[in-house]
Protein backbone atom coordinates (compact mmCIF):
# COMPACT_ATOMS: atom_id res chain seq x y z
CA UNK A 1 0.00 0.00 0.00
CA UNK A 2 1.22 3.39 -0.92
CA UNK A 3 1.96 5.76 2.42
CA UNK A 4 -0.85 8.46 2.79
CA UNK A 5 1.41 10.08 4.49
CA UNK A 6 4.19 10.84 1.69
CA UNK A 7 3.20 14.13 0.33
CA UNK A 8 3.59 14.67 -3.50
CA UNK A 9 7.00 16.96 -2.97
CA UNK A 10 6.83 19.96 -5.57
CA UNK A 11 9.90 19.19 -7.91
CA UNK A 12 12.69 21.80 -7.32
CA UNK A 13 12.56 24.86 -10.81
CA UNK A 14 15.02 26.61 -11.26
CA UNK A 15 14.39 30.08 -10.12
CA UNK A 16 15.59 31.77 -13.95
CA UNK A 17 13.90 30.61 -17.16
CA UNK A 18 14.77 28.25 -20.41
CA UNK A 19 16.09 31.05 -22.13
CA UNK A 20 20.06 31.23 -23.00
CA UNK A 21 21.57 33.73 -20.02
CA UNK A 22 23.66 36.54 -22.38
CA UNK A 23 21.75 35.72 -25.59
CA UNK A 24 20.20 38.53 -27.09
CA UNK A 25 16.42 38.35 -25.66
CA UNK A 26 13.54 38.84 -27.72
CA UNK A 27 9.95 40.48 -26.72
CA UNK A 28 8.78 37.20 -26.21
CA UNK A 29 11.62 35.89 -24.14
CA UNK A 30 10.61 39.09 -22.06
CA UNK A 31 7.21 38.38 -21.82
CA UNK A 32 8.20 34.35 -20.66
CA UNK A 33 9.88 35.90 -17.83
CA UNK A 34 7.21 38.39 -16.82
CA UNK A 35 4.89 35.44 -16.52
CA UNK A 36 7.50 33.28 -15.00
CA UNK A 37 8.56 35.69 -12.49
CA UNK A 38 5.82 38.28 -11.86
CA UNK A 39 3.93 36.57 -9.11
CA UNK A 40 7.48 35.04 -7.11
CA UNK A 41 8.76 38.74 -7.35
CA UNK A 42 5.25 40.44 -6.03
CA UNK A 43 5.39 37.99 -2.99
CA UNK A 44 8.90 38.25 -2.36
CA UNK A 45 9.08 42.17 -2.68
CA UNK A 46 5.45 42.51 -0.90
CA UNK A 47 7.26 40.75 2.44
CA UNK A 48 9.89 42.90 2.28
CA UNK A 49 7.68 46.09 1.62
CA UNK A 50 4.95 45.10 3.67
CA UNK A 51 2.94 46.46 1.23
CA UNK A 52 1.52 44.88 -2.16
CA UNK A 53 0.97 48.50 -4.10
CA UNK A 54 4.73 49.17 -3.41
CA UNK A 55 5.43 45.80 -4.32
CA UNK A 56 3.81 45.68 -7.84
CA UNK A 57 4.95 49.16 -8.57
CA UNK A 58 8.64 48.24 -7.62
CA UNK A 59 8.30 44.96 -9.91
CA UNK A 60 6.67 47.12 -12.59
CA UNK A 61 9.00 49.04 -12.24
CA UNK A 62 11.74 46.49 -12.66
CA UNK A 63 10.24 45.24 -15.96
CA UNK A 64 10.03 48.49 -17.43
CA UNK A 65 13.62 48.49 -17.36
CA UNK A 66 14.08 45.36 -18.36
CA UNK A 67 12.30 45.64 -21.49
CA UNK A 68 14.45 48.56 -22.16
CA UNK A 69 17.86 46.95 -21.38
CA UNK A 70 17.40 42.94 -21.66
CA UNK A 71 17.23 43.34 -25.91
CA UNK A 72 20.84 44.73 -26.05
CA UNK A 73 22.61 43.13 -23.37
CA UNK A 74 20.79 39.45 -23.32
CA UNK A 75 18.84 37.94 -20.42
CA UNK A 76 20.70 38.38 -17.07
CA UNK A 77 21.91 34.74 -15.54
CA UNK A 78 19.06 34.80 -13.47
CA UNK A 79 16.14 36.74 -14.64
CA UNK A 80 14.48 36.67 -11.35
CA UNK A 81 17.21 37.62 -9.46
CA UNK A 82 17.82 40.78 -11.73
CA UNK A 83 13.95 41.32 -11.23
CA UNK A 84 13.55 41.08 -7.39
CA UNK A 85 17.39 42.93 -6.92
CA UNK A 86 16.24 45.96 -9.42
CA UNK A 87 12.39 46.31 -8.20
CA UNK A 88 13.89 46.49 -4.10
CA UNK A 89 16.46 49.28 -5.73
CA UNK A 90 13.33 51.05 -7.43
CA UNK A 91 11.45 50.70 -4.11
CA UNK A 92 14.36 52.14 -2.28
CA UNK A 93 14.63 55.14 -4.48
CA UNK A 94 10.49 55.85 -4.34
CA UNK A 95 10.82 55.67 -0.73
CA UNK A 96 13.61 57.98 -0.42
CA UNK A 97 12.24 60.26 -3.09
CA UNK A 98 8.53 60.33 -1.34
CA UNK A 99 10.42 61.22 1.63
CA UNK A 100 11.82 64.32 2.97
CA UNK A 101 12.22 62.90 6.24
CA UNK A 102 10.97 60.60 8.65
CA UNK A 103 9.19 57.44 9.00
CA UNK A 104 9.86 56.51 4.80
CA UNK A 105 13.53 57.35 5.18
CA UNK A 106 14.17 55.16 7.85
CA UNK A 107 12.28 52.19 5.94
CA UNK A 108 14.43 53.19 3.61
CA UNK A 109 17.64 53.05 5.08
CA UNK A 110 16.37 49.88 7.58
CA UNK A 111 15.15 47.62 3.99
CA UNK A 112 18.64 48.63 2.29
CA UNK A 113 20.29 46.71 5.71
CA UNK A 114 17.81 43.99 6.14
CA UNK A 115 18.53 42.86 2.23
CA UNK A 116 22.30 42.87 1.84
CA UNK A 117 23.83 43.21 5.12
CA UNK A 118 27.24 40.92 4.72
CA UNK A 119 25.91 39.94 0.81
CA UNK A 120 29.06 40.83 -1.65
CA UNK A 121 25.99 42.13 -4.00
CA UNK A 122 22.76 43.09 -3.14
CA UNK A 123 21.71 40.40 -6.00
CA UNK A 124 23.03 37.26 -5.05
CA UNK A 125 22.10 37.98 -1.72
CA UNK A 126 18.68 38.16 -3.11
CA UNK A 127 19.53 35.07 -5.40
CA UNK A 128 20.57 32.51 -2.08
CA UNK A 129 17.33 34.24 -0.59
CA UNK A 130 15.28 32.53 -3.61
CA UNK A 131 16.80 29.56 -3.73
CA UNK A 132 16.77 28.62 -0.11
CA UNK A 133 14.27 26.13 0.05
CA UNK A 134 10.10 26.97 0.48
CA UNK A 135 11.14 30.76 1.09
CA UNK A 136 9.60 31.67 -2.18
CA UNK A 137 7.00 29.11 -1.78
CA UNK A 138 6.14 29.95 1.30
CA UNK A 139 5.92 33.67 0.30
CA UNK A 140 3.69 32.69 -2.19
CA UNK A 141 1.02 30.90 0.23
CA UNK A 142 1.11 34.14 2.07
CA UNK A 143 0.67 36.22 -0.80
CA UNK A 144 -2.13 33.78 -1.95
CA UNK A 145 -4.08 33.54 1.88
CA UNK A 146 -3.90 37.33 1.47
CA UNK A 147 -5.81 37.52 -1.95
CA UNK A 148 -8.41 35.31 -0.61
CA UNK A 149 -8.87 36.65 2.78
CA UNK A 150 -12.78 36.19 3.66
CA UNK A 151 -12.95 39.92 4.57
CA UNK A 152 -12.73 40.46 0.38
CA UNK A 153 -15.77 39.19 -1.79
CA UNK A 154 -14.78 36.06 -4.06
CA UNK A 155 -14.62 37.90 -7.13
CA UNK A 156 -12.01 40.27 -5.55
CA UNK A 157 -10.14 37.49 -4.97
CA UNK A 158 -9.78 35.42 -8.06
CA UNK A 159 -9.21 38.81 -9.66
CA UNK A 160 -6.28 39.70 -7.09
CA UNK A 161 -4.50 36.47 -7.39
CA UNK A 162 -4.82 35.88 -11.23
CA UNK A 163 -3.32 39.69 -11.01
CA UNK A 164 -0.47 39.04 -7.95
CA UNK A 165 0.20 35.42 -8.32
CA UNK A 166 -0.67 34.89 -12.29
CA UNK A 167 0.64 37.62 -13.30
CA UNK A 168 -2.19 38.87 -15.65
CA UNK A 169 -2.85 41.77 -16.94
CA UNK A 170 -6.40 43.84 -16.02
CA UNK A 171 -7.71 43.49 -19.90
CA UNK A 172 -7.20 39.99 -19.06
CA UNK A 173 -8.95 39.17 -16.50
CA UNK A 174 -12.11 41.24 -17.11
CA UNK A 175 -12.49 39.50 -20.31
CA UNK A 176 -12.14 36.22 -17.70
CA UNK A 177 -15.09 38.02 -15.68
CA UNK A 178 -16.97 39.69 -18.58
CA UNK A 179 -16.68 43.25 -16.78
CA UNK A 180 -15.38 46.37 -18.58
CA UNK A 181 -11.76 47.00 -18.16
CA UNK A 182 -12.12 49.69 -16.07
CA UNK A 183 -14.38 48.17 -13.40
CA UNK A 184 -11.80 45.63 -13.13
CA UNK A 185 -9.19 48.02 -12.43
CA UNK A 186 -11.25 49.97 -10.30
CA UNK A 187 -11.65 46.83 -8.30
CA UNK A 188 -8.21 45.66 -7.91
CA UNK A 189 -7.62 49.10 -6.33
CA UNK A 190 -10.61 49.01 -4.11
CA UNK A 191 -8.76 45.72 -2.92
CA UNK A 192 -5.43 46.98 -2.40
CA UNK A 193 -6.50 49.89 -0.53
CA UNK A 194 -8.62 47.21 1.75
CA UNK A 195 -5.49 44.90 2.17
CA UNK A 196 -3.44 48.28 2.89
CA UNK A 197 -5.95 50.11 5.13
CA UNK A 198 -7.84 47.06 7.08
CA UNK A 199 -4.50 45.42 7.16
CA UNK A 200 -4.91 42.29 6.42
CA UNK A 201 -2.00 39.83 7.31
CA UNK A 202 0.22 38.49 5.41
CA UNK A 203 0.74 34.94 6.56
CA UNK A 204 -0.17 31.56 5.97
CA UNK A 205 -3.58 30.42 8.81
CA UNK A 206 -2.67 27.47 10.92
CA UNK A 207 -4.63 25.60 13.14
CA UNK A 208 -7.95 26.23 14.05
CA UNK A 209 -8.40 28.75 10.95
CA UNK A 210 -7.33 27.02 8.48
CA UNK A 211 -10.58 24.81 7.46
CA UNK A 212 -12.54 27.92 7.13
CA UNK A 213 -9.89 29.96 4.97
CA UNK A 214 -8.79 27.09 2.78
CA UNK A 215 -12.02 27.17 0.41
CA UNK A 216 -11.67 30.33 -1.06
CA UNK A 217 -8.03 29.56 -1.96
CA UNK A 218 -9.20 26.12 -3.35
CA UNK A 219 -11.65 28.06 -5.76
CA UNK A 220 -8.96 30.46 -6.77
CA UNK A 221 -6.83 28.21 -7.98
CA UNK A 222 -9.18 26.22 -9.63
CA UNK A 223 -10.11 29.51 -11.44
CA UNK A 224 -6.20 30.31 -12.30
CA UNK A 225 -6.20 26.41 -13.57
CA UNK A 226 -9.56 26.74 -15.55
CA UNK A 227 -8.37 30.56 -16.75
CA UNK A 228 -5.08 28.63 -18.25
CA UNK A 229 -6.79 25.62 -19.36
CA UNK A 230 -9.78 27.19 -21.37
CA UNK A 231 -8.12 30.63 -21.91
CA UNK A 232 -11.06 33.28 -22.22
CA UNK A 233 -8.44 36.00 -23.92
CA UNK A 234 -8.63 35.50 -27.89
CA UNK A 235 -5.16 35.23 -28.49
CA UNK A 236 -1.81 32.49 -28.37
CA UNK A 237 -5.43 30.07 -26.85
CA UNK A 238 -3.86 28.28 -23.93
CA UNK A 239 -1.95 29.59 -21.54
CA UNK A 240 -0.17 26.25 -20.25
CA UNK A 241 1.72 29.03 -17.48
CA UNK A 242 -1.35 29.39 -15.89
CA UNK A 243 -1.86 25.67 -15.27
CA UNK A 244 1.60 25.08 -14.31
CA UNK A 245 1.53 27.38 -12.19
CA UNK A 246 -2.22 26.00 -10.94
CA UNK A 247 -0.54 22.77 -10.50
CA UNK A 248 2.51 24.18 -8.46
CA UNK A 249 0.27 26.49 -6.00
CA UNK A 250 -1.77 22.86 -5.87
CA UNK A 251 1.38 20.66 -5.13
CA UNK A 252 2.54 23.09 -2.74
CA UNK A 253 -0.83 23.17 -0.94
CA UNK A 254 -1.08 19.39 -0.67
CA UNK A 255 2.51 19.19 0.80
CA UNK A 256 1.54 21.78 3.43
CA UNK A 257 -2.07 20.14 4.17
CA UNK A 258 -1.48 16.36 3.76
CA UNK A 259 -4.49 15.70 5.52
CA UNK A 260 -7.26 17.93 3.51
CA UNK A 261 -8.46 15.70 1.40
CA UNK A 262 -10.04 17.94 -0.98
CA UNK A 263 -6.57 19.72 -1.62
CA UNK A 264 -5.32 16.17 -3.04
CA UNK A 265 -9.04 16.17 -4.58
CA UNK A 266 -8.01 19.36 -6.68
CA UNK A 267 -4.87 18.46 -7.06
CA UNK A 268 -5.63 15.10 -8.62
CA UNK A 269 -8.63 16.61 -10.71
CA UNK A 270 -5.66 19.38 -12.62
CA UNK A 271 -3.71 16.45 -13.03
CA UNK A 272 -5.83 14.75 -14.78
CA UNK A 273 -7.05 17.47 -17.07
CA UNK A 274 -3.63 18.40 -18.02
CA UNK A 275 -2.64 15.19 -18.69
CA UNK A 276 -5.32 15.80 -22.04
CA UNK A 277 -3.75 18.52 -22.86
CA UNK A 278 -1.57 17.27 -26.05
CA UNK A 279 -4.71 15.52 -27.38
CA UNK A 280 -6.82 18.51 -26.89
CA UNK A 281 -6.32 20.44 -30.27
CA UNK A 282 -6.00 19.61 -33.57
CA UNK A 283 -5.24 21.92 -36.23
CA UNK A 284 -5.48 25.00 -34.04
CA UNK A 285 -9.30 23.60 -33.56
CA UNK A 286 -10.59 21.86 -29.89
CA UNK A 287 -10.78 18.68 -29.87
CA UNK A 288 -13.48 16.85 -28.05
CA UNK A 289 -12.70 14.19 -25.25
CA UNK A 290 -14.52 11.40 -27.15
CA UNK A 291 -12.48 11.84 -30.52
CA UNK A 292 -9.26 12.28 -28.89
CA UNK A 293 -6.28 10.23 -29.58
CA UNK A 294 -5.49 9.14 -26.72
CA UNK A 295 -2.05 7.81 -26.67
CA UNK A 296 -1.17 11.33 -26.91
CA UNK A 297 -2.54 11.71 -23.15
CA UNK A 298 0.45 12.12 -20.67
CA UNK A 299 0.03 8.99 -18.87
CA UNK A 300 2.74 10.32 -16.12
CA UNK A 301 0.33 13.40 -14.77
CA UNK A 302 -2.64 11.06 -15.42
CA UNK A 303 -1.02 8.33 -13.04
CA UNK A 304 -0.31 10.56 -10.42
CA UNK A 305 -3.77 12.07 -10.54
CA UNK A 306 -5.28 8.70 -10.27
CA UNK A 307 -2.79 7.68 -7.48
CA UNK A 308 -4.36 10.96 -5.48
CA UNK A 309 -7.94 9.45 -6.22
CA UNK A 310 -7.01 6.50 -5.02
CA UNK A 311 -5.65 8.33 -1.56
CA UNK A 312 -9.26 10.32 -1.89
CA UNK A 313 -11.40 7.15 -1.58
CA UNK A 314 -9.43 5.42 1.17
CA UNK A 315 -9.91 8.83 3.35
CA UNK A 316 -13.73 8.67 2.56
CA UNK A 317 -14.47 11.93 3.13
CA UNK A 318 -15.75 13.24 -0.40
CA UNK A 319 -15.98 16.56 -1.48
CA UNK A 320 -16.30 18.67 -5.03
CA UNK A 321 -12.95 18.40 -6.41
CA UNK A 322 -12.53 14.74 -5.27
CA UNK A 323 -15.71 13.57 -7.01
CA UNK A 324 -14.85 15.89 -10.40
CA UNK A 325 -11.09 13.92 -9.85
CA UNK A 326 -12.81 10.76 -9.62
CA UNK A 327 -14.70 11.65 -12.89
CA UNK A 328 -11.37 12.57 -14.84
CA UNK A 329 -9.89 8.83 -13.92
CA UNK A 330 -12.91 6.89 -14.80
CA UNK A 331 -12.16 8.70 -18.15
CA UNK A 332 -8.54 8.43 -18.02
CA UNK A 333 -8.96 4.62 -17.28
CA UNK A 334 -10.80 4.36 -20.49
CA UNK A 335 -8.27 2.69 -23.23
CA UNK A 336 -11.08 4.80 -26.24
CA UNK A 337 -13.90 6.73 -25.62
CA UNK A 338 -16.32 3.73 -26.19
CA UNK A 339 -15.45 1.35 -23.43
CA UNK A 340 -15.56 4.79 -20.79
CA UNK A 341 -17.66 3.60 -18.07
CA UNK A 342 -20.53 6.02 -18.47
CA UNK A 343 -22.79 4.56 -15.46
CA UNK A 344 -19.56 5.03 -13.34
CA UNK A 345 -19.23 8.68 -14.56
CA UNK A 346 -23.55 9.30 -13.87
CA UNK A 347 -23.23 7.79 -10.27
CA UNK A 348 -19.89 10.09 -9.65
CA UNK A 349 -22.07 13.46 -11.34
CA UNK A 350 -25.13 12.57 -9.22
CA UNK A 351 -23.02 12.83 -6.05
CA UNK A 352 -21.58 15.89 -7.20
CA UNK A 353 -24.76 17.39 -8.34
CA UNK A 354 -25.89 16.79 -4.47
CA UNK A 355 -22.91 17.93 -2.77
CA UNK A 356 -22.95 21.07 -4.95
CA UNK A 357 -25.74 21.80 -6.53
CA UNK A 358 -25.63 24.50 -9.81
CA UNK A 359 -26.58 24.42 -13.17
CA UNK A 360 -23.28 23.75 -14.73
CA UNK A 361 -23.03 20.78 -12.92
CA UNK A 362 -26.66 19.97 -13.72
CA UNK A 363 -25.27 20.75 -17.97
CA UNK A 364 -22.25 18.15 -17.11
CA UNK A 365 -24.44 15.62 -15.91
CA UNK A 366 -26.73 15.82 -18.81
CA UNK A 367 -23.75 14.87 -20.87
CA UNK A 368 -23.09 11.68 -18.62
CA UNK A 369 -27.30 11.20 -18.88
CA UNK A 370 -27.47 11.37 -22.88
CA UNK A 371 -24.36 8.71 -22.71
CA UNK A 372 -26.43 6.37 -20.96
CA UNK A 373 -30.02 6.93 -21.52
CA UNK A 374 -29.48 8.66 -25.02
CA UNK A 375 -30.01 12.63 -26.23
CA UNK A 376 -33.70 12.85 -26.18
CA UNK A 377 -33.83 12.17 -22.09
CA UNK A 378 -30.38 15.21 -21.83
CA UNK A 379 -31.84 17.52 -23.68
CA UNK A 380 -35.06 18.01 -21.77
CA UNK A 381 -32.62 18.36 -18.74
CA UNK A 382 -31.07 21.06 -20.06
CA UNK A 383 -33.47 23.40 -21.33
CA UNK A 384 -34.67 24.97 -18.24
CA UNK A 385 -31.26 25.37 -16.76
CA UNK A 386 -30.91 29.40 -17.31
CA UNK A 387 -27.42 29.15 -18.82
CA UNK A 388 -28.12 30.99 -22.06
CA UNK A 389 -25.16 33.20 -21.59
CA UNK A 390 -22.99 30.53 -21.34
CA UNK A 391 -21.60 29.30 -24.57
CA UNK A 392 -21.06 25.26 -23.26
CA UNK A 393 -24.25 25.41 -22.93
CA UNK A 394 -25.40 26.19 -26.06
CA UNK A 395 -22.41 23.82 -27.37
CA UNK A 396 -24.04 20.88 -25.74
CA UNK A 397 -27.48 21.41 -26.72
CA UNK A 398 -26.60 21.91 -30.11
CA UNK A 399 -24.72 18.43 -29.79
CA UNK A 400 -27.65 16.93 -28.35
CA UNK A 401 -29.58 17.96 -31.33
CA UNK A 402 -27.29 17.19 -33.96
CA UNK A 403 -27.72 13.28 -32.50
CA UNK A 404 -31.21 13.70 -32.49
CA UNK A 405 -31.08 14.50 -36.18
CA UNK A 406 -32.00 18.11 -35.89
CA UNK A 407 -29.72 19.75 -38.29
CA UNK A 408 -31.53 22.87 -38.91
CA UNK A 409 -31.72 23.43 -34.72
CA UNK A 410 -28.11 22.38 -34.09
CA UNK A 411 -26.83 24.68 -36.17
CA UNK A 412 -28.28 28.09 -35.03
CA UNK A 413 -27.25 26.30 -31.66
CA UNK A 414 -24.08 26.26 -32.54
CA UNK A 415 -23.91 29.94 -34.21
CA UNK A 416 -25.16 31.04 -30.42
CA UNK A 417 -22.24 29.19 -28.57
CA UNK A 418 -19.67 30.86 -31.29
CA UNK A 419 -21.42 34.12 -30.46
CA UNK A 420 -20.22 33.47 -26.59
CA UNK A 421 -16.88 32.14 -27.12
CA UNK A 422 -14.39 33.57 -26.16
CA UNK A 423 -11.25 31.52 -26.72
CA UNK A 424 -10.02 30.54 -30.79
CA UNK A 425 -9.49 26.75 -30.15
CA UNK A 426 -13.27 26.81 -29.37
CA UNK A 427 -14.28 28.89 -31.78
CA UNK A 428 -12.57 27.00 -34.46
CA UNK A 429 -14.07 23.75 -33.19
CA UNK A 430 -17.52 25.57 -33.39
CA UNK A 431 -17.22 27.00 -36.52
CA UNK A 432 -16.11 23.74 -38.34
CA UNK A 433 -19.21 22.07 -36.51
CA UNK A 434 -21.69 25.07 -37.50
CA UNK A 435 -20.47 24.66 -41.43
CA UNK A 436 -21.23 20.78 -41.05
CA UNK A 437 -24.60 20.66 -39.67
CA UNK A 438 -25.51 24.18 -41.80
CA UNK A 439 -24.23 21.99 -45.03
CA UNK A 440 -26.63 18.90 -43.83
CA UNK A 441 -29.27 21.38 -43.19
CA UNK A 442 -28.67 22.63 -47.10
CA UNK A 443 -28.57 19.52 -48.47
CA UNK A 444 -32.31 18.61 -50.19
CA UNK A 445 -34.70 16.11 -48.94
CA UNK B 1 -1.07 48.90 15.86
CA UNK B 2 -4.08 50.03 14.38
CA UNK B 3 -7.54 51.04 16.09
CA UNK B 4 -10.42 49.44 14.85
CA UNK B 5 -14.03 50.87 15.38
CA UNK B 6 -16.41 47.47 15.81
CA UNK B 7 -20.17 48.85 15.27
CA UNK B 8 -22.75 46.53 16.93
CA UNK B 9 -25.76 46.59 14.47
CA UNK B 10 -29.49 46.46 16.69
CA UNK B 11 -32.67 45.79 14.50
CA UNK B 12 -34.93 48.85 15.25
CA UNK B 13 -37.74 47.69 17.82
CA UNK B 14 -38.37 47.35 21.63
CA UNK B 15 -35.71 46.51 23.59
CA UNK B 16 -35.30 42.68 24.39
CA UNK B 17 -36.48 41.41 27.64
CA UNK B 18 -34.52 41.69 30.97
CA UNK B 19 -34.25 37.64 31.12
CA UNK B 20 -32.76 38.15 27.36
CA UNK B 21 -30.97 41.33 27.93
CA UNK B 22 -29.39 40.59 31.28
CA UNK B 23 -26.73 37.33 30.10
CA UNK B 24 -25.88 39.68 27.42
CA UNK B 25 -24.70 42.75 29.34
CA UNK B 26 -22.77 39.98 32.02
CA UNK B 27 -21.03 38.35 28.49
CA UNK B 28 -20.43 42.16 27.40
CA UNK B 29 -18.93 43.32 30.55
CA UNK B 30 -16.61 39.84 30.80
CA UNK B 31 -15.60 40.40 27.03
CA UNK B 32 -14.70 44.35 28.15
CA UNK B 33 -12.48 42.97 30.88
CA UNK B 34 -11.03 40.33 28.76
CA UNK B 35 -10.49 43.01 26.20
CA UNK B 36 -8.78 45.68 29.04
CA UNK B 37 -6.48 42.57 30.33
CA UNK B 38 -5.16 42.15 26.90
CA UNK B 39 -4.29 45.76 26.28
CA UNK B 40 -6.78 45.98 23.15
CA UNK B 41 -9.84 47.74 24.60
CA UNK B 42 -9.60 51.89 23.85
CA UNK B 43 -12.95 52.54 24.46
CA UNK B 44 -17.04 51.25 24.31
CA UNK B 45 -20.49 52.82 24.63
CA UNK B 46 -23.99 51.27 24.18
CA UNK B 47 -26.54 54.33 22.61
CA UNK B 48 -29.97 54.98 23.58
CA UNK B 49 -32.26 53.99 21.04
CA UNK B 50 -32.84 56.08 17.29
CA UNK B 51 -36.16 57.82 18.77
CA UNK B 52 -33.58 59.93 20.87
CA UNK B 53 -31.76 61.18 18.19
CA UNK B 54 -31.27 64.70 16.92
CA UNK B 55 -30.47 65.56 13.53
CA UNK B 56 -28.15 69.07 12.72
CA UNK B 57 -26.83 69.95 9.69
CA UNK B 58 -25.96 73.44 7.72
CA UNK B 59 -28.46 74.91 5.21
CA UNK B 60 -27.00 78.17 3.49
CA UNK B 61 -25.67 80.38 5.95
CA UNK B 62 -27.99 78.55 9.09
CA UNK B 63 -28.03 75.23 10.95
CA UNK B 64 -31.26 73.45 10.53
CA UNK B 65 -31.88 71.19 13.64
CA UNK B 66 -34.39 68.11 12.84
CA UNK B 67 -35.45 64.99 14.71
CA UNK B 68 -33.61 61.54 13.82
CA UNK B 69 -32.35 59.60 13.06
CA UNK B 70 -30.33 60.31 9.90
CA UNK B 71 -31.68 57.65 7.69
CA UNK B 72 -34.80 55.60 8.76
CA UNK B 73 -33.22 51.37 8.36
CA UNK B 74 -34.27 48.23 9.96
CA UNK B 75 -30.91 48.10 11.98
CA UNK B 76 -29.05 50.70 13.20
CA UNK B 77 -25.79 51.45 15.55
CA UNK B 78 -26.54 50.45 18.69
CA UNK B 79 -23.05 50.53 20.32
CA UNK B 80 -19.71 50.46 19.92
CA UNK B 81 -16.16 49.53 20.76
CA UNK B 82 -12.79 50.81 19.75
CA UNK B 83 -10.15 48.68 20.05
CA UNK B 84 -6.20 48.23 19.62
CA UNK B 85 -5.22 45.41 17.20
CA UNK B 86 -1.88 44.55 15.03
CA UNK B 87 -4.05 43.15 12.24
CA UNK B 88 -7.56 42.60 10.40
CA UNK B 89 -7.57 38.80 11.85
CA UNK B 90 -6.75 39.64 15.42
CA UNK B 91 -9.61 42.81 14.95
CA UNK B 92 -11.51 40.05 13.54
CA UNK B 93 -10.80 37.43 16.66
CA UNK B 94 -12.36 40.19 18.69
CA UNK B 95 -15.46 41.23 16.34
CA UNK B 96 -16.24 37.24 16.44
CA UNK B 97 -16.52 37.48 20.60
CA UNK B 98 -18.64 40.49 20.11
CA UNK B 99 -20.67 39.16 17.60
CA UNK B 100 -21.30 36.02 19.92
CA UNK B 101 -21.86 38.44 23.06
CA UNK B 102 -24.09 40.71 21.45
CA UNK B 103 -25.50 38.04 19.29
CA UNK B 104 -25.49 40.94 16.95
CA UNK B 105 -23.55 41.37 13.35
CA UNK B 106 -20.44 43.16 13.61
CA UNK B 107 -19.20 45.77 11.49
CA UNK B 108 -15.23 46.18 11.47
CA UNK B 109 -14.04 49.13 10.13
CA UNK B 110 -9.94 50.10 10.09
CA UNK B 111 -9.50 53.77 11.81
CA UNK B 112 -7.74 56.26 9.77
CA UNK B 113 -4.57 57.15 11.21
Amino acid sequence: MVSESAPAAPPPEPAGTPADPGAPSSEADIAAVFRHEYGRAVAVLTRVLGDIDAAEDAVQDAFTLAVRRWPSTGLPPSPAGWIITTARNRAIDRLRRESGRGEKQLKAALLQEALAPAAPTPEEHLVAELSKEGMVDDDRLRLIFTCCHPALALNVQVALTLRLLGGLTTAEISRAFLVPDATMAQRLVRAKAKIRDARIPYRVPRGAELPARLPPVLAVVYLIFNEGYSSSSGGPGLREDLCREAIRLGRVLAALMPDEPEVKGLLALMLLTESRRPARLAGGGAVLLSEQDRSLWDRGLGREGQELVRQCLRRNRPGPYQLQAAINAVHFDAPDAASTDWRQILRLYDQLLAASPGPVVALNRAVALAEVEGPEAALGLVEGLGLGNYYLFHAVRADFLRRLDRPAEAAAAYVEALDLAGNAADRRFLEARVRETGAKRAMPD
Amino acid sequence: MAQYLLSVYQPVGPAPAPEVLEPIMQDLEALNRDMKAAGVWVFAAGLHPTDTATVVRQQGTEVLITDGPFAEAKEHLGGFTVIDAPDLDAALGWAGRLARATTLPIEVRPVQH
